[in-house]
Order: C-alpha cells, then structure tokens, then sequence
C-alpha cells in the first residue's frame, strides 16, 4: 500500500508518499499556477508515471486546494495536516508549529501528537509569504534573496501590516534612496513581528518550536523568529513537506 | 411576488434595486436552507414566510395601519414589546443582516461602523426595505456608540425615540431602567392614543411570556443527544420571531416544538451520529445572515445553541406575572430586561455564567465565539469568553467576521480545522 499526501497550497503545491513501513520514499514541490484542478491532474499523471499502482493508493488531499483534488479519498485541513507532518518530521509529541504558507500563517499547538489549539490570520495577508513575495516582487528580488539581503540591513522600520499599504512605504523607502538591504531588514522584521503578535494570542507549551511552510528556508527568518519568541525555532529541508506529509500520514487511517 | 410591486410602490420604495434583492434572495434560501435533508416539516411555514419576506407580513401590518394601529420599528433585544403591545401597537424588528445594505449605508456612516448598523441604515436610506418603510416610529437604544450615532442621522428622516440603556446592573441602574420603561410607555401611549392599564400590560406580558416559553422549547429539544433540527432552522425561526405577531409566534413554535419532541422520542437526527455539537456565541445574526452556520453545517459540525441576540439572549427569563399595578408590573419588565447578558454592560460575569451553562446543558463538544467586524464590545470581551472557556476545558474558537462572503474559504478552513481538533 501507497500513502499519499497532496498539498495544494496557494503558491506552491506539494506530495508526499509513503510506504507501507511509513517511509517516505517520494516527495515533490511545483508551483501551483492558476488551476488548481490542473496542478491536481498533473500531480496524478507524475504518481502515475512513477510506477505507483493506483489501486493501491490511500491519498488525503489539504491545503487551500484540497477541494479541486477529486481522486482523492478525503480531505483534512492544513492546520491538522501540518501538524500531524511536523510531529512525524521532528519526532516530538508536544510543540508548537509556526506554518508561513503563502497565504496564511498558522500557530498550531501540539499536545501529546494531537493538535490542541491554533491561531490563523484572517484574510489579511500580513505576515505570509504573499507579503514577502509582494515585497521581493517590489524590489525586484526573489523571496529568497530578500531574505539573505535582509541579513546585512538595519535602522529601517516599515509600520503598516497591511499588503498594499506596506507596499506603498517600500516603494517610498526605494525613492527616498535607503539602501536594499535596509529594506529587506524592514520587510523580515515586518513578518516576523506578525508572527509573534499572533504567537501571543496563544499559549505556547514548552516543547520544540518549529517553522513549517515555504518560508522555512529562509533562515534568517527563522534567526529573527528566534529572537522575537525568545525561543529556539528550528526547522529542516524537509518542512516544507510538513502538510503534505501529514496527510500522507492521515491517509494511512482511510479503510475502504 | 409581483402582486406586492404596488404596495411597495405606495411605500416609497426604490423598486429597481429591490429588484436585484429579490433576485438573489431565493438562490441563497434554496442554497443554504432547502439544500438540508430531512428537515422538520413544521419549517414549511417558515419557508413560506421567507418566500414572501417583503409581503405577506408588510401587507398585514399595512392592513392593521388601516384600522389606526400603529407601527413600532425596534432594533434590540432590550426593547420591551410588552409596553407596545399594551397599548395596540405592533412591534417588528428592524435590523438588517445583508451585504446588500451595507454600501447604502456606507454612504453616510463610517466604513469602521459593524455591519449590523450598517445595513440598518442602508436598508432605510436606500428604501429598499418595506419594513423599514411601514414603521410609524424607530425606537433605538443606547447599547454601543456606533447605534447611538446612527440614530442621530436616522431620526433626521424618520420619528426615532431612544431608550437610555444603563451602561452596569446595580440596583440603581435596575430603577433608571424602569423609569426609561415608563417614559417609553408615555410616548408609546401618545403614538397610539391608548392608554396602558393594568389589565392590559397584564394580557401582553403573558403573550409575550408564552412566545418565550414556545421558543425555549424549540431549543430544549436541541440539548437532547439526537438532533432533532439544524443550528440553520433554529436560527431561522428566532430571526422571524423578531418580525411576526407574538401569538402566530409562539403557535408555530410550538407546533415545531411538538414535531421535535417526538423526532427525539423517535430517535430522528438530521445529522450522523458523532457530528460535533456546537455552541454559537456572540454578536446577533439578523435576517438573511446564514453565514456562519451554514459553513459550520456543512464542515462536519452541527450548531445545537446560539448564545446570542437572534438566540437564548432574547428567550431566557420571563417577566414576573404576578403584578397587579402598572409600577410592579413596569418594575418586573426591567428586572427581566436587564436579566439579560449584553456585553454592552460592564461588568458582565453573568454573561461568561450563562455560556458555562449552556455549554453543559448543551453537551457541546465545542464553542465558537463570533463578533461582527468592528464590534468593540463583543470583540473585547471575547478575550474574557475564550479564557474561562478554555479554563473550563471547552475548546473554543473565536472569529470576527462581516456579512461579505470574502473571507468564506478562510472561514471554512478555520472551522474545518477546529471540528478536527474535536476529534
């Protein structure tokens, strides 16, 4: 038996797929471009092409897009799957997992495996990775090249949490000449403000804090994470995969 | 409905734009109300009414106009009918639950104004509500900053009285509240030309008790392990309950009460076993507001109370029947009054009690807290919900959100998610 997680997320789409034993033996990041019934059927085509017998697939679907995955046999939101992924991926059974998707960032708290509560953005996109995308967009930089700029900047501030605005206060910090780097200080720190703002309305436990969801490569980020939550915020390669592994692993439950 | 386009048109309203309420009106009852399997058969004459919302009703009240009753337009909960109905007049609810007001309303209000306050003077000033047209007068209250503004700029184009809400529940505010009963009951007097004797106000209280006593027990039926009728059926009878007279109100209640009593009896539930059960609190859910019900009842979840306006807030407690003087009888109308939990109040312990209590009588397996965007009160307050849930080991989720669908997939995910964490 084949357990398959599919993550359609609002920038990336993501699977996973484990083996019987729970191993993870295939994984797979593309930009989910703007079908995601599309992405959907070309994530089918790949698994199918990899030599995995289809009658012998369990499959969740989650993330924003679970809905346009029709071959799969359930969906569960991403705040249960990230979870569930981060669990399995740092061998931890009380934490608190900080998920910057790309457009939404999740706080999950995790007791005993179980998710016990969570805290998520609206529809604001302060402090996702829309933000920084739109920022990095600005700047004429990817969001990754934000991030290490924004290693060598300081002494720049921007105020607004929202999209637009801050978009507008960028654009003014570049015509008023601050130097690049400065402004990929402002727009981290903006980020990570938001998130420990929002890491505030929650209890957080003492277990592992980790950071799941695209931006967990970019580790500056993380390092500026660190600071503001007075905590040690660790993450690995694999983290990205934290939903689609989650629901991989829930697909292992699904009984037909 | 085009056998009311001439009434409406004797109403002053703006029949174009009407129009387009009308359109989309149906779609969304058949969407989010007809769409439910099983439903009790009594919600027929609910779905009637909302088939007709802007005639059968309108026409009946214009009829009694006809014959010099007159016409009371109330936006809260706090607003005593009996005092109306004592003296001959009608009592309807004003409040707007729509996107589709919002922009009229917008025009002349703040855009940080909650919805609810919007859409009610949206739905006036852009005439495309006959209710807001038939009423002879508004009576307001001063239970938040932004009603207390918006009656200013109403009372410029309709005759508006104004309740002062005491902002605690000393004693001392229990007296202020009935003396604001007894003014309201002057001026009540003056619009209709009745007078309010004892006999009277006795008779009206006690329809209006038995109107409260058919509602809660539509909802004790709710508390039982079947569920015998969907949070989105119960929160359309209270929404019509605000519009209908008190005594067709209560008849139909209980007729649905009976139904209920022998679906539990019978084991009938309109959800499958181990759907979770949730408690609604927070901010009223005005007509056509089915949002966020709707999402929770169709992510896995079943709403079993609404600890609201447009729920327990306007059944709970009655009124003391026992006076024989107008003084008593004025002095029990507040004490039952002012017995309800508005977080327009301060301090508002009670309010938290009342929650613990239905959550356990309930059996819920979890609370979801909702405020209207850019409702202080509710808002603040929340934070103080959430604690002493989450204390008592209930798992709670709050949410702020307005009558727009943007935030609709946000929302579902957010619910979805919470409905998972129950297990």
């Amino acid at each position: 038996m084949y357990y398959i997680g599919i993550d359609i997320g609002s920038t990336c789409a993501k699977y996973a797929v484990l083996n019987e034993k729970k191993e993870l033996i295939r994984k797979h990041v593309q930009p989910t471009g703007w079908s995601s019934v599309e992405t959907a059927e070309s994530i089918r085509t790949q698994l199918a092409e990899s030599g995995i017998p289809w009658e012998e697939v369990r499959s969740v679907a989650t993330g924003y897009g679970r809905v346009s995955v029709p071959f799969a046999d359930k969906t569960v939101t991403e705040i249960t799957c990230h979870g569930r992924g981060a669990v399995w991926l740092h061998n931890s059974e009380n934490m608190t997992v900080i998920d910057i998707g790309g457009q939404d960032t999740k706080v999950i708290c995790i007791e005993d495996g179980m998710v016990k509560d969570f805290v998520m953005n609206d529809k604001c996109s302060a402090g996702t990775g829309r933000f920084l995308e739109v920022m990095a967009n600005t700047m004429a930089l990817t969001p990754s090249e934000l991030c290490e700029l924004a290693r060598d900047g300081g002494n720049t501030k921007i105020s607004s949490m929202c999209t637009v605005f801050a978009e507008s206060e960028v654009i003014s910090l570049i015509g008023r000449g601050e130097k690049k780097e400065n402004i990929a200080y402002a727009v981290v720190e903006s980020i990570a403000d938001k998130v420990a703002s929002q890491s505030s309305r929650m209890s957080m436990n003492s277990g592992l804090v980790c950071l799941t969801g695209g931006l967990c490569e970019c580790d500056y980020l993380r390092e500026v994470l660190c600071d503001k939550l007075k905590r040690d915020v660790v993450t690995q390669p694999d983290d990205r995969y934290a939903g689609a592994i989650g629901a991989a692993l829930m697909a292992t439950g699904i009984r037909r | 409905m085009a056998n009311y386009r001439e009434m409406w048109e004797q109403l002053g309203m703006d029949l174009e734009n009407h129009d387009n309420l009308c359109a989309v009106l149906p779609t969304a009852f058949g969407d989010v109300y007809l769409s439910q399997e099983n439903r009790p058969e009594s919600m027929d004459f609910w779905d009637m009414v909302v088939a007709d919302i802007h005639g059968i009703r309108p026409a009946e009240l214009i009829e009694e106009q006809k014959k010099g009753r007159k016409v009371f337009g109330t936006f809260c909960v706090y607003v005593p009918d009996e005092v109306v109905i004592a003296a001959d007049g009608i009592v309807t609810g004003l409040c707007g639950g729509s996107q589709f007001w919002v922009p009229d309303g917008e025009a002349v209000l703040p855009k940080s104004t909650c919805p609810l306050i919007k859409a009610s003077v949206g739905a006036r000033l852009g005439k495309t509500c006959p209710f807001f047209r038939i009423a002879d007068m508004y009576v307001g209250e001063t239970t938040c900053d932004g009603k207390k503004k918006a009656w200013e700029i109403l009372g410029k184009d309709v005759p508006m009285y104004v309740m002062d809400m005491p902002q605690m529940k000393r004693a001392k505010d229990v007296t202020k509240w009935m003396e604001e009963v007894e003014d309201f009951a002057a001026v009540v007097e003056k619009t209709t030309g009745k007078t309010i004797t004892p006999e009277k106000l006795a008779e009206s209280i006690h329809i209006i008790n038995e109107k409260r006593k058919a509602l809660a027990r539509v909802y004790e039926t709710r508390k039982a392990d079947v569920i015998p009728i969907s949070g989105k059926d119960a929160l359309l009878m209270m929404q019509i309950a605000f519009f209908d007279d008190p005594e067709r109100c209560a008849q139909m209640a209980n007729r649905l009460a009976d139904e209920l009593e022998q679906r539990v009896k019978d084991g009938v539930s309109v959800f499958p076993a181990g759907t979770k059960r949730i408690l609604v609190t927070g901010t009223p859910m005005a007509i056509p507001n089915w949002k966020l019900h709707h999402i929770i009842e169709t992510s896995g979840g079943a709403v079993v109370c609404e600890e609201t306006c447009t729920g327990t807030r306007y059944f709970e407690n009655l009124v003391d029947e026992t006076g024989t003087t107008l003084e008593e009888q004025y002095r029990a109308i507040a004490e039952r009054y002012m017995g309800i939990h508005c977080a327009c109040f301060t301090p508002n312990t009670e309010r938290v009690d009342d929650i613990l209590r239905l959550a356990k009588e309930y059996k819920v397996d979890g609370v979801i807290d909702v405020n209207l965007k850019f409702c202080c009160l509710y808002d603040t307050e929340g934070y103080v919900v959430e604690k002493a849930l989450k204390e008592a080991g209930i798992p709670v989720l709050g949410i702020e959100t307005d009558y727009t669908d943007a935030d609709a997939e946000q929302l579902r995910t957010r619910i979805e998610a919470f409905i998972e964490m129950l297990g």
